[in-house]
């Protein structure tokens, strides 16, 4: 009977996590949209219920009953595609991620372990599902027959392959300190107070992570992809309705998905900052670390300016692709040391 | 977690090879621009020969390494000495005519090199993963040095069917590989063979098949019919100097890994190929001999020559036994001094923006240039197997090994080819000295370099023609621990 | 009763896979759309990721997605939108004699296959690797990578730094 428990469990884990994250998505658009707004000096949504809170549920009906165009000059199927692909590969990418401790079933000797899979080659999971995930970015603006909606995709697979080399190496020595691609071992690595998260010991491969990461998602200063300004919103230029919806959402699991990749391998994952604050459960810190830098993402939007194409392929290939090798020399170098 | 044992001696060839591509990238990086970079080539010629000093302390040793999946034995080192050779030469060659052709840059000699390196590993391993990343190795780089005139679409042209055409094949061998460790459980070759005859798994299908794909395989990189489509427009397309690497070196090596594969691992399979190499070495000379006839490049004609070649050796491979391995390996030898040759005589008398590699541009050469005609007509003759000359006695020894395994049949086609190309050999000598030139042919300028590789050249056929029996001798000891 | 049905559950997902991914690799080689035949070649690969988990390898099924999937046809689409889709999409299928002659090479390779394989079973030595000490994959292929593997692990670097440098060469601008 323990497979029929297992699956039960797992399944109810996943639509826990599913609506979780599906609620912190809409949300997340409403944060950003207010904290923008403060940042420059306006309100943001502030009509939908108390302080816009309901703005999300009303853009969601938007979405829902708004004409569904498929352009003349589309490829249909691809067209159709895509923005699944975006947001499947947004969300499974959570499945790896240990969002808290484990805890006893009340009344039973059943242990629940918070997270939903516990799996040996986790890291790389998440690569290769992320790897995925740029396809659907690529052919939505194939697909649509636009010419703004090409130029953004091939800009995002180009910027894509590029910054994934470099965030691939940015954790390579995360792993060397772990010894695992297994994210609960990375975790369970990091606990004891802050002094043991890996931001200590690795603080350039973290500034590094943030940087990649921010590419990889399309995320300013790095959106060139959408470029609203050039490119007419680029790769989703024809989407509409509910398809530009899954690929806004997608955009913004994404946002969470990579806030708490770097919180798994940098900021102790769930473990409190401090011994005595242990009681607290583990989910709570998760949450509250990878709020921390969800902020940060939007802070940063609303600061600074796009950077042009020709200099971000530059800086990734020239600038951080060193970096980040000599960031892996060097910590190769003094684990060797230290034996 | 323990580490294999690791002599660097023993692979020491290897690094000093790889360590100068590596240099010769770097210098000319930080070289400065804009002038002529001669020494460049000068520095891979200076890596060649120490990996070779190298080389020579490991003769007679026997020694394995790295999980005895690489090896020390005397066959490798022969192969080594052939290759490294080979390479010398070419890098001789190559620096009076890559600055021509401008494509005299670092890349150009540190892929030469890295190419060497793939070939050395090739002869050395005894474990399939070294051989096929051996393989990998030398023919990306080959692939690209034929394609290194980009300007030209003949070598675009060249180095694109190599490339398609050379995957293919190198998926096939890798198929044969992968039956190869699904019937046996191992990519070690000596424990292949041990396997095969404890579990007498002879007739097994997944064998054979493996067997077919290994021969597919190493058909291509030795340029076998019917396996040999690609090779005249690869050769007539590539830089002359990368034709002649190509035409010795990659021969030279893919016949290294053929031997060890097929005698070391699947030595119980020898009637079977036999038979199916008995009919390839028959067509691959038949048809190599035939079609160069009608060749009026001098390139073109080289090709098909070097198909032909490839057919000789076949002929001793079939025989099978110790004087046509040992035969294989002095053919091999020679046949790199005699092609080098005549390639070399092919670039001398270009010059740039003027290849004349057509047959007709050597009418009347004898007057003009008397010596260039004359080794030029040396080479010849030995690749059509007059004596004295090293090409005779490579012939002699595979086509009595032929003999010796009661292949009579195989003998007597062998020579009638062998009569066969005296005819279009002897016709580009009887044009460069019964004929008066058909048009002036001025200003070939002999830069020393590859001078002094035409001396070596001529060293080397004359030595390998009037004294054998060093060489042979050698050969013999080397492939002790092969069969 | 727990164990038969992971039994039956593993030949459910190999039997879905491997219909897949024969499907998808049809697939591939009949689209006239270059994009759609590498969306399907992805397809497939993703399937044949999930037999190699179901092998104990989830290192290699992993490997296969990043390397194969993600970057090598995400560059393959990226070259396709380059060029000019209209030339291809117009060429018609033509029946012709080489194409034939390929149909029937193909055929004789699967029968050949088929029979190597099917006719007697494999007959390799088992490894040491056995699913329980696959649990580890990626440690157990780790270690036999910097140890027994070491000397092919170091030249498969010079052989990708080959690659680069030719890949480089061919297309930089010269000056």
């Amino acid at each position: 009977m323990q497979v029929f428990y297992f699956l039960i469990e797992t399944i109810i884990k996943c639509v826990v996590v599913f609506a979780c994250l599906m609620l912190s998505v809409a949300y997340l658009t409403w944060l950003e949209r207010k904290v923008l707004g403060h940042i420059q000096i306006r309100f943001g949504p502030n009509r939908c219920g108390p302080f816009g809170l309901l703005q999300p549920f009303s853009d969601g009906i938007k979405a829902f009953f708004k004409e569904d165009l498929i352009p003349g000059s589309a490829d249909k199927p691809v067209f159709v595609l895509a923005p699944m692909i975006a947001i499947i590969s947004a969300i499974s990418m959570f499945a790896v991620i240990p969002f808290g401790n484990q805890f006893t079933l009340p009344g039973t000797d059943y242990v629940v372990k918070l997270r939903i899979a516990d799996i040996d080659i986790g890291l790389l999971y998440v690569f290769g599902i992320a790897s995925l995930g740029e396809f659907g970015i690529v052919l939505g603006g194939w697909a649509s027959g636009n010419k703004y909606g090409l130029t953004g995709s091939l800009r995002a697979a180009a910027q894509m392959i590029s910054y994934e080399v470099a965030l691939g190496l940015s954790i390579v020595g995360v792993i060397l300190l772990s010894q695992s691609l297994r994210l609960t071992e990375i975790v369970a690595l990091q606990a004891g107070g802050f002094w043991h998260w890996n931001i200590i010991y690795q603080p350039a491969a973290f500034v590094f992570f943030i940087v990649c990461a921010l590419a990889e998602i399309n995320r300013t200063p790095f959106d060139m992809p959408e470029a609203e300004s050039e490119l007419a919103c680029g790769f989703n230029i024809e989407y509409s309705s509910m398809k530009f919806a899954l690929f806004f959402m997608a955009e913004y699991a994404h946002m969470i998905t990579v806030a708490s990749i770097a919180v798994t391998l940098f900021l102790g994952g769930w473990q409190a900052p401090l011994p005595f604050l242990e009681f607290i459960p583990g989910v709570f810190w998760f949450g509250a670390k990878v709020f921390i830098l969800i902020f940060f993402f939007i802070w940063q939007r609303g600061t600074f300016p796009r950077l042009r194409y020709d200099q971000i392929m530059k800086f990734g290939w020239k600038v951080l692709f060193e970096l980040t090798l000599i960031n892996i020399l060097i910590t190769a170098f003094v684990m060797l040391l230290k034996g | 977690m323990k580490l294999p044992d690791i002599d660097l001696y023993l692979i020491a060839p290897e690094i000093i090879i790889t360590v100068f591509g590596f240099l010769v990238l770097l210098v000319d990086v930080f070289a400065p621009k804009g002038e002529k970079k001669g020494y460049l080539g000068v520095l891979s010629l200076l890596g060649v020969a120490i990996a070779f000093f190298y080389t020579l302390p490991l003769v007679g040793t026997g020694k394995t390494g790295f999980v005895e999946m690489f090896a020390a034995d005397g066959f490798a080192i022969f192969f080594k000495i052939t290759i490294l050779i080979i390479a010398f030469l070419t890098l001789l060659i190559s620096i009076g005519y890559a600055p021509r052709e401008g494509i005299g840059f670092g890349e150009y000699y540190a892929l030469i090199l890295f190419a060497t390196f793939g070939m050395m590993l090739m002869a050395a391993g005894t474990h399939l993963i070294i051989i096929f990343l051996g393989l990998e190795t030398m023919s990306i780089s080959i692939y690209v040095l034929a394609g290194m005139l980009r300007g030209d679409q003949k070598s675009v042209e060249s180095a694109f069917k190599y490339f398609l055409l050379g995957a293919f094949a190198t998926g096939f061998l890798l198929y044969g590989i992968a039956f190869l460790y699904g019937a046996t459980g191992s990519l070690y070759l000596k424990n292949i063979a041990s396997y095969i005859g404890s579990k007498n798994l002879l007739n097994h299908p997944m064998l054979l098949m493996s067997l077919a794909f290994l021969t597919i395989g190493f058909g291509f990189k030795i340029a076998s019919v019917p396996f040999h489509m690609w090779t005249p427009d690869v050769y007539e397309g590539a830089p002359t100097s990368v034709t002649a690497f190509m035409a010795t070196g990659v021969k030279a090596a893919g016949f290294s890994a053929l031997l060890r594969v097929f005698f070391t691992a699947l030595p119980a399979f020898q009637p079977d190929w036999t038979s199916i190499m008995w009919l390839i070495a028959v067509a691959t000379m038949t048809f190599g001999n035939i079609i160069a006839i009608s060749q009026n490049n001098i390139k073109r004609m080289l090709a098909y020559s070097s198909i032909a070649h490839a057919g000789y050796i076949l002929v001793a491979f079939v025989a099978g036994n110790k004087l046509g391995t040992s035969g294989i390996l002095f053919y091999l030898m020679a046949y790199a001094f005699m092609n080098l040759g005549a390639f070399t005589c092919v670039i001398l008398l270009g010059k740039k923006g003027e290849e004349n590699t057509l047959i007709t541009d050597y009418a009347g050469l004898g007057f003009k240039y008397p010596l260039l005609a004359a080794s030029m007509t040396v080479f010849l003759l030995s690749m059509a197997g007059i004596p004295p000359l090293g090409g005779f006695m490579a012939k002699f020894y595979v086509f009595s090994a032929a003999v010796e395994a009661k292949f009579y049949w195989l003998a007597v086609l062998g020579m009638i080819n062998s009569a066969i190309s005296v005819y279009y050999y002897l016709r580009v000598t009887v044009l460069m000295y019964f004929r008066e030139p058909e048009r002036e042919i001025t200003g070939l300028s002999f830069s020393p370099a590859p001078t002094l590789a035409l001396i070596l050249a001529l060293i080397g056929t004359f030595y390998l023609g009037i004294f054998p029996s060093n060489v042979l001798s050698f050969a013999q000891k080397s492939i002790a621990g092969l069969m | 009763m727990a164990e038969n049905f992971g039994i039956l559950f593993q030949w459910l997902i190999f039997l879905g896979m491997a219909f897949v991914s024969i499907v998808a690799s049809l697939l591939v080689i009949t689209r006239k759309n270059p994009i759609h035949s590498a969306l399907f070649m992805v397809l497939t690969l993703l399937c044949v990721a999930v037999l190699y988990i179901l092998l104990y390898s989830p290192f290699i099924a992993i490997i296969q997605v990043v390397v194969y999937a993600g970057a090598i046809v995400m560059l393959i689409v990226f070259i396709i939108m380059l060029l000019d889709l209209e030339v291809e999409l117009r060429s018609k299928m033509k029946v012709v004699y080489s194409k034939i002659v390929g149909v029937f090479l193909a055929l004789l390779f699967l029968f050949g296959l088929l029979y190597s394989v099917v006719a007697k079973p494999p007959t390799g030595e088992i490894g040491s690797l056995t699913p329980d000490r696959m649990a580890n994959n990626v440690k157990t292929v780790g270690e036999s990578l910097f140890t027994d593997y070491v000397f092919p692990f170091e030249i498969s670097a010079i052989l990708l730094t080959v690659a680069i440098i030719g890949a480089v060469i061919l297309s930089k601008k010269r000056t």
